[in-house]
């Protein structure tokens, strides 16, 4: 999962693409709704699942790292919660920290765009994670630290995309049309060329988004949550790893969860690129 | 490779080649003084004060007064870089809070573990993802290549640490007991001592790694594979296999080994979570142990030591690309 936007060709962005056809064709590819199906599970998991969990997330149930407690369908975790409750409980975290992400990556790419190009390829020279560390190293692991962390790290990668695919949108004769007749500049911007850039953008969004998850659930994992003690997916998996020989199930539900969810996501990115780059239109016409 | 005739026939200009190098380096090093100010700024310059991060609320002004002499923070931001930075080309990092050890003492044998790590996880994913990527660009749209489309693409998707922890449940502790957990590396021991142990680790960084790489060689190949000249090579008559290996291969190879370099890069990240799923002895599990004790001086120098990596991966990347395409090489 690291920064390549193969499917990013520039001449996505030579044929002008309406959002909502682009959905569309994106949607009847088998790919696209397997992935929707996944993310759409785990979205229902997530959001309902603290309703519907027979426990409440950090409710002591039975005997520590066992299979057989009356009641607790997977057992109990290491401090003997219910797993299958805490695994209910869990998927939130994760699902508000990559919506958050996502919000300031697309912010601040607007705002920040021209003038940190070059601060953004020091940015890059780092693996995301490590600058997430960087930061948590030395404020702690907050939400607003992991948020700002992740989100400004994926910023540069969007942004590049982005630029990439305006270049070439920019020099084209509606554009210095636009121009001609005076239409104001963001006003260009936003009515001619974003609606152009908007199909990479989608590819390289839903791309990023499946990164971040993974971020997020890593730092996690590795220890560093925004709650420690609240139930986390990847908090979990590094709560319960120790005791995988006797109690599997405390990391086998979230690593399945959290696997089926960045899959989902990958899937649909592939979907929307494969019809943006209309490859399947040209296989079926051919 | 050098001396090799460009396509004009005449002979690639060395003097180039060597000039670009000296240019790429002077920008890695510009690129590695820039991120050594971001870290700096980063871990120090933030607002707030680092000592009392470090030693928490139960400190005493003394021992408050006391860290802040040790981490020069009572004078100004600028000369404190320039003090951190000098010391560090000299190879030395400061002393961590935590094992009041100098910071190159602690880490020294970590470096060549994790660089063996990384070593085994690049000798084995990029032969590997050139090979499949080539052979599903070959049969494009054949069963092969539609299977090896959708497995890429998942394991693109999935984070390394489920594809560790998976690889975990599977080879060690549930399904099968075939390999160990863990990685146990004793002090002074060398992880080339425990082949078994290092299997998993590696599996898990070639899978994180190998479905990009494939992903670009096989677009690249398929790309070259419709060219002019790659007609034309058939059409002399030259067997199928000359074609591929004189041909198509070099040509493909260009741009996939800019996506090697990312991802052998991004795989410096990637050790980070690696070695803490197999309590590697590494310098990736030992940034997780410091940032969760808020060591600074070793944040610090392994951001560098993992920045640095990137710098020189990207570094050796361009030459090869430079050596395998010689339209860009008589360019220079």
């Amino acid at each position: 999962m690291a920064v390549v936007s193969q499917v990013v060709t520039p001449e996505v962005v030579t044929k002008r693409q309406p959002t909502g056809a682009l959905i569309r064709r994106a949607l009847q590819l088998r790919r696209t709704q397997i992935g929707l199906g996944l993310v759409l599970v785990i979205l229902a998991i997530a959001i309902i699942g603290p309703h519907i969990a027979p426990h409440g997330g950090n409710d002591f149930v039975g005997t520590p790292n066992s299979l057989k407690v009356p009641g607790a369908l997977f057992g109990t975790d290491h401090i003997g919660q219910d797993v299958w409750s805490r695994f209910l409980h869990g998927g939130l975290t994760i699902l508000v920290l990559g919506i958050a992400v996502g919000l300031v990556a697309a912010y601040s790419r607007n705002v920040l765009d021209d003038i940190l190009m070059r601060a953004m390829d020091v940015i890059l020279a780092f693996p995301q994670i490590m600058l997430a560390l960087v930061a948590i190293a030395t404020v702690g692991p907050n939400p607003v630290t992991i948020i700002l962390a992740v989100g400004l790290t994926t910023m540069p990668r969007v942004a590049r995309v982005t630029r990439g695919a305006s270049q070439p949108v920019v020099e084209r004769d509606f554009v210095a049309a636009a121009e001609a007749i005076g239409v104001p500049r963001f006003r260009i911007l936003l009515s001619e060329i974003f609606p152009n850039v908007l199909s990479p953008l989608l590819v390289e969004a839903s791309l990023r988004l499946t990164y971040a998850i993974g971020v997020i659930a890593a730092l996690a994992f590795l220890g560093f949550t925004t709650n420690p003690g609240a139930a986390d997916w990847g908090l979990m998996i590094q709560e319960n790893y120790i005791a995988l020989t006797v109690q599997p199930w405390g990391v086998v539900l979230p690593v399945a969860a959290i696997a089926l969810l960045t899959v989902g996501t990958g899937l649909i990115g592939d979907g929307i690129a494969r019809a943006a780059a209309g490859i399947d239109r040209v296989r079926g016409a051919a | 490779m050098l001396d090799r005739p460009g396509p004009t026939g005449g002979p690639a200009k060395t003097g180039g080649i060597w000039l670009f190098i000296v240019r790429r380096i002077l920008q890695g090093l510009l690129v590695l003084v820039l991120v050594s100010i971001v870290v700096f700024a980063a871990t120090q310059a933030l607002p707030g004060d680092p000592a009392r991060a470090i030693l928490g609320r139960g400190a005493t002004p003394a021992s408050l007064a006391a860290l802040r002499e040790q981490l020069h923070l009572n004078r100004p931001v600028v000369e404190q870089y320039v003090t951190w930075a000098v010391g560090l080309i000299h190879g030395d990092a400061g002393r961590s809070f935590a094992a009041q050890e100098p910071v190159s003492k602690l880490l020294g044998d970590r470096v060549i573990n994790t660089a063996f790590l990384l070593l085994c996880s690049g000798l084995i994913s990029i032969p590997l993802s050139i090979l499949i990527g080539s052979y599903a660009a070959l049969w494009r749209d054949r069963p092969f290549d539609v299977a090896t489309s959708l497995i890429t693409l998942v394991f693109a998707a999935l984070p390394e640490f489920v594809v560790g922890v998976a690889l975990v449940v599977l080879f060690s502790t549930t399904v099968f007991h075939i390999l160990p957990a863990i990685t146990l590396i004793p002090p002074g021991g060398r992880p080339w001592e425990q082949p078994v142990a290092i299997i998993l680790p590696t599996l898990t960084l070639v899978l994180a790694v190998t479905p990009y790489v494939v992903r670009i060689m096989r677009a690249s190949m398929v790309e070259v594979l419709e060219s002019d000249y790659v007609e034309m090579a058939r059409l002399k008559g030259l067997p199928e296999r000359l074609v591929l290996r004189r041909h198509a291969l070099p040509n493909a190879l260009g741009p996939t080994f800019q996506v090697i370099a990312i991802n052998l890069a991004y795989l410096a990240g990637g050790v980070i979570v690696v070695e803490y799923i197999f309590n590697y002895a590494g310098i990736g599990g030992a940034l997780r142990d410091a940032v969760a004790n808020r060591d600074i001086p070793v944040v610090q120098a392994l951001a560098m030591a993992i920045a640095s990596l990137y710098v020189v991966l990207n570094l050796l990347a361009d030459i090869a690309t430079i050596l395998v395409t010689p339209r860009l090489r008589t360019r220079l």
